[in-house]
């Protein structure tokens, strides 16, 4: 290997001393069946010596495969195709670019001097090893230790994490972990030979809004403690605002924009960085609807509902292991907007299923009344042919607009499903009402005949709502129906609902773990906490003076996209 | 642990006591009796048999008494003596024909499950880690192969050849001067260079779906975040293979303990024939045709136990493999 001391001379920057790592010019290009795609394009960076520059950019711009570079582990249809990147230790500058992809040299690199934490904490441990072993073995990779040093390592590093009862944690299997935990092992995994670059790739992306303040403390706590840079790659600008000192914005594989954090947050010099965060400001605003009026008969009521999971024991006495949902009372009135907000394992979800008898509520009762003014159906006592009138009534969104569109079904099929469920429509009829109902989401008639795969995440979600909307119904159950998509899109489809509830008179019960996307919608939020109703209110109220405890740190915990007002560092924290 | 494997052999034996009614009901099922075939062979040979001398007959081999009788007096005899009964064909208690044959059996199902496992398992990972190389394709190409080709042809060609070619003694599992000597080193050999033919062409099918099943599972954890994490770590690449992904795509791998037993009984009978195996196979066949019931019966109630035993083994490796599958 040809050992090179200098940066090449195109670089435009001038490396300071204090560079721990500088990428130059780099080039990724994937090499698919039928034509080549440059996933990334000329990409430069610094990272500064206990610094933490954030990359942002929205779902495929190319930002983790530029992290997955750096280590040289990018997908084998994925090649680098140009550019330098330079990692400069206590030894002298070295050129990870030059090195073999399965060679010694960079392996020394990989968790020894650059560790690398992933979004998906329930997929990024091995379920079948313990969470110790995993650890144990990359302690031993790089640092010459025996078996029991390593092991009293790794229980000093599970305790450095913040796990409690580290001796015993570290024999358990991640599957025994819960997400946040998890996220907390794989940390420590990755700190487990003092690199001096941390990767951290969406680290917070699957975890709740507490949990992920508590995880960004402790990182930040880290690395300041151990004078680590870091590299953060997110979508979410308010976790930019809280965290970063640097950032680079990317799109399309380019970073269009670079700098420190207060200049892109108060003075952005480019269209795309200031349309990326005015969709996150205005989600931050909430808006400004009237709310309707919530006196007169709800269109749907629910009350004491209830659902426990547990099983029979062999007396035939049944004892609930979890009580997921206690005892909710619930109103959705007429052209309302109703969140429902709580972390995970909340209930929010067994109860928007609930709802729709989807799941059957263990007591309680679901009052509904198919027009205003007519009496009230207790849904919960329907048999199976009035339920199918109810579910027409009341209609569902799903969170995963990849999982929830057969993919062997065209999009007419698809959307057509619940009409031709219903009967009483022929081909050319169907054909006529999926046509409409594409014009209707802001797609065009020609999708029809086409499969979900040839559509974006944001399009995807867009047929998923005009199937439910397919049999005009009155309620729409929208199980986070946003949280899948990029900030941009997530804008955009807010406004198809808002827009379409406006059109149709529809009502929406909304369930979502996300804060902003709640004020935006929602006229009034019930926050749930361990199965149970902590508070109700109006969606403004909720969001800026909320009475409980615990709703305060909840909402305190969600970052803030203004780097001069930091709201998730100075949260309200719950004594648990 | 402990108490999951005691349930599992508590569960079995309701299991037991199902397949050995079941099995007793089938080889009642085909209308008339041993005596009803032993007649029709002598009628055509021109005989003629006494009214009376078949009743007398029927009589003592119960065959008379009401099934649920019969069931009785055949599997209280084998749970509380051991008694088998007695094969009307061979003239012998069912027991001292049958022991051999399920040893050959077992003995060459395991054999054929090694076979499968050190072939499928390596070219398994390599197919996956490599998709799409041209050795996976020459793989793929001879899997599908395997998969195609009728044992029996197979075993004929095999036999074919280490006759012609290489002047070996074919069929059995023995040369004809082994068959009756004593265990010595020698016959250990002999045995293995008869051994090979079988084990071949009965593992050849279930190496290639293996192959195939291992490739796609692999597929599939290949991908999965951890490998990255694996890789991230600093491991060298056949560390992070073989320690991660292969670790969880084996679960088919022990799986295949349960099912290789019965289908070597059952699928590969003709492939036994040919070769002239003293597996259960081919005696199973003469004993159901010739309606002899407590032989077949006592074949199948075996087949049946050994399948349970083969599965509880694998059941219990799975979870010793995987933590996910022991704690739920």
């Amino acid at each position: 290997m040809q050992h090179q001391s200098h940066p090449p001379a195109s670089t435009t920057t001038t490396t300071d001393t204090d560079t721990v790592l500088s990428v130059r010019n780099l080039s990724i290009d994937y090499h698919l069946r039928t034509h080549i795609l440059h996933a990334v394009r000329d990409v430069s960076f610094d990272l500064k010596a206990g610094h933490t520059l954030a990359l942002v950019g929205e779902s495929g711009s190319g930002k983790s495969v530029t992290a997955r570079a750096l280590l040289r582990i990018i997908d084998t249809p994925a090649r680098v195709t140009g550019g330098t990147i330079t990692l400069t230790g206590p030894d002298g500058p070295q050129r990870l670019d030059q090195m073999t992809e399965t060679g010694k040299e960079i392996r020394a690199i990989r968790g020894g001097r650059i560790g690398l934490i992933f979004q998906e904490p329930m997929s990024s441990l091995s379920p079948v090893r313990t969470i110790g072993a995993q650890i144990v073995e990359s302690v031993r990779l790089h640092r010459k230790m025996t078996k029991q040093e390593a092991k009293a390592e790794t229980v000093s590093l599970l305790r450095q994490v913040e796990i409690d009862n580290p001796e015993q944690m570290a024999d358990r299997y991640t599957f025994e972990f819960s997400g946040g935990m998890r996220q907390r092992a794989m940390i420590a995994m990755a700190l487990a030979c003092n690199p001096d670059v941390l990767i951290a790739d969406e680290p917070t992306t699957a975890l709740d809004v507490t949990t992920q303040a508590e995880i960004m403390d402790l990182i930040k706590r880290l690395q300041v403690s151990r004078g680590m840079t870091m590299l953060m790659i997110t979508h979410d600008l308010g976790l930019v605002a809280e965290i970063a000192d640097d950032v680079a914005v990317m799109r399309f594989g380019r970073i269009v924009e670079q700098g420190p954090v207060d200049a892109l947050f108060h003075a952005p010099r480019t269209a795309y960085a200031r349309a990326l965060l005015g969709s996150t400001l205005r989600l931050e605003a909430g808006q400004n609807r009237p709310a309707p009026p919530t006196q007169g008969e709800p269109l749907l009521s629910a009350r004491g509902l209830t659902k426990g999971f547990g099983a029979k024991s062999w007396t035939g006495k049944t004892t609930w292991a979890i009580t997921a949902v206690d005892n909710v009372n619930i109103d959705l009135w007429p052209g309302e907007n109703l969140g429902i907000v709580g972390e995970s394992g909340s209930g929010k979800t067994t109860l928007g299923k609930m709802l729709l008898r989807i799941v059957e509520p263990t007591a309680g009762r679901i009052d509904w009344r198919p027009q205003p003014g007519a009496a009230p159906r207790d849904v919960t006592a329907m048999d199976r042919r009035t339920l199918r009138t109810y579910r027409q009534a009341v209609r569902l969104v799903f969170q995963d607009p990849f999982a929830s569109l057969n993919p062997r079904m065209t999009v007419k099929q698809v959307i057509g499903d619940p009409l031709y469920v219903a009967g009483g429509m022929n081909g050319a009829a169907i054909d006529r009402r999926v046509g409409e109902l594409l014009e209707l989401v802001g797609l065009d008639r020609s999708a029809m005949e086409r499969y979900p795969h040839a559509f974006s995440g944001g399009q995807r979600q867009r047929i998923g709502i005009a199937r439910a909307l397919a049999l005009n119904p009155q309620i729409i159950v929208a199980d986070e129906a946003t949280s899948a998509l990029d900030v941009s899109i997530r804008a955009q489809i807010l406004d198809l609902l808002l827009d379409l509830q406006k059109r149709l008179g529809l009502s929406f019960v909304f369930i979502a773990h996300d804060i902003s996307v709640v004020r935006y919608f929602c006229d009034r939020v019930v926050v749930m906490h361990k199965g149970r109703i902590v508070e109700t209110g109006t969606a403004e109220h909720i969001c800026t003076t909320p009475s409980e405890p615990y709703t305060q740190a909840l909402i305190s915990a969600v970052p803030s996209p203004d780097p001069r007002n930091k709201r998730m560092s100075q949260r309200t924290r719950l004594s648990r | 642990m402990l108490g999951y494997i005691v349930k599992r052999v508590f569960l079995m034996i309701p299991t037991m006591i199902g397949i050995s009614i079941i099995s007793f009901f089938i080889i009642q099922l085909p209308p008339g009796d041993y005596l009803t075939s032993v007649l029709a062979s002598m009628a055509d040979g021109g005989q003629n048999i006494d009214e009376a001398e078949i009743a007398r007959m029927r009589r003592i081999y119960g065959l008379d008494d009401p099934m649920i009788v019969q069931y009785w007096k055949w599997i209280s005899g084998i749970v509380l003596r051991g008694d088998f009964g007695y094969s009307f064909e061979w003239g012998r208690p069912v027991s001292e024909l049958i022991w051999d044959r399920m040893g050959a059996t077992l003995g060459v199902s395991v054999a054929a499950l090694i076979f499968v496992w050190a072939v499928s398992l390596p070219i398994g990972i390599y197919s996956a880690v490599r998709r799409h190389s041209f050795g996976d394709h020459i793989f793929t190409f001879l899997g599908f192969l395997g998969l195609a080709i009728p044992n029996f042809i197979l075993a004929l060609t095999l036999m074919y050849v280490s006759f012609a070619y290489f002047g070996q003694s074919v069929g059995g599992l023995f040369s004809p001067e082994y068959a009756q000597a004593d265990w010595s080193l020698a016959r250990v050999w002999d045995l293995l260079k008869h051994l090979w033919i079988p084990v071949v062409v009965v593992g050849t099918s279930g190496t290639a779906a293996l192959i195939r099943i291992l490739r796609a599972n692999l597929t599939d954890e290949l991908s999965k975040p951890y490998v990255v994490t694996a890789r991230a770590k600093g491991l060298p690449e056949y560390q992070v293979i073989l320690k991660y992904p292969v670790r969880i795509a084996l679960n088919p791998f022990v799986s295949a303990i349960g099912w290789v037993l019965p289908q070597l009984i059952s699928g590969v009978t003709i492939t036994a024939i040919v070769l002239n195996l003293p597996t259960a196979g081919p005696m199973l066949i003469r004993a159901l045709v010739a309606q002899d019931m407590y032989l077949a019966g006592s074949f199948i109630l075996l087949m049946g136990v050994l399948t349970l035993i083969g599965m509880l083994v694998s059941d219990l490796l799975l979870a010793a493999l995987d933590p996910r599958i022991r704690f739920t």
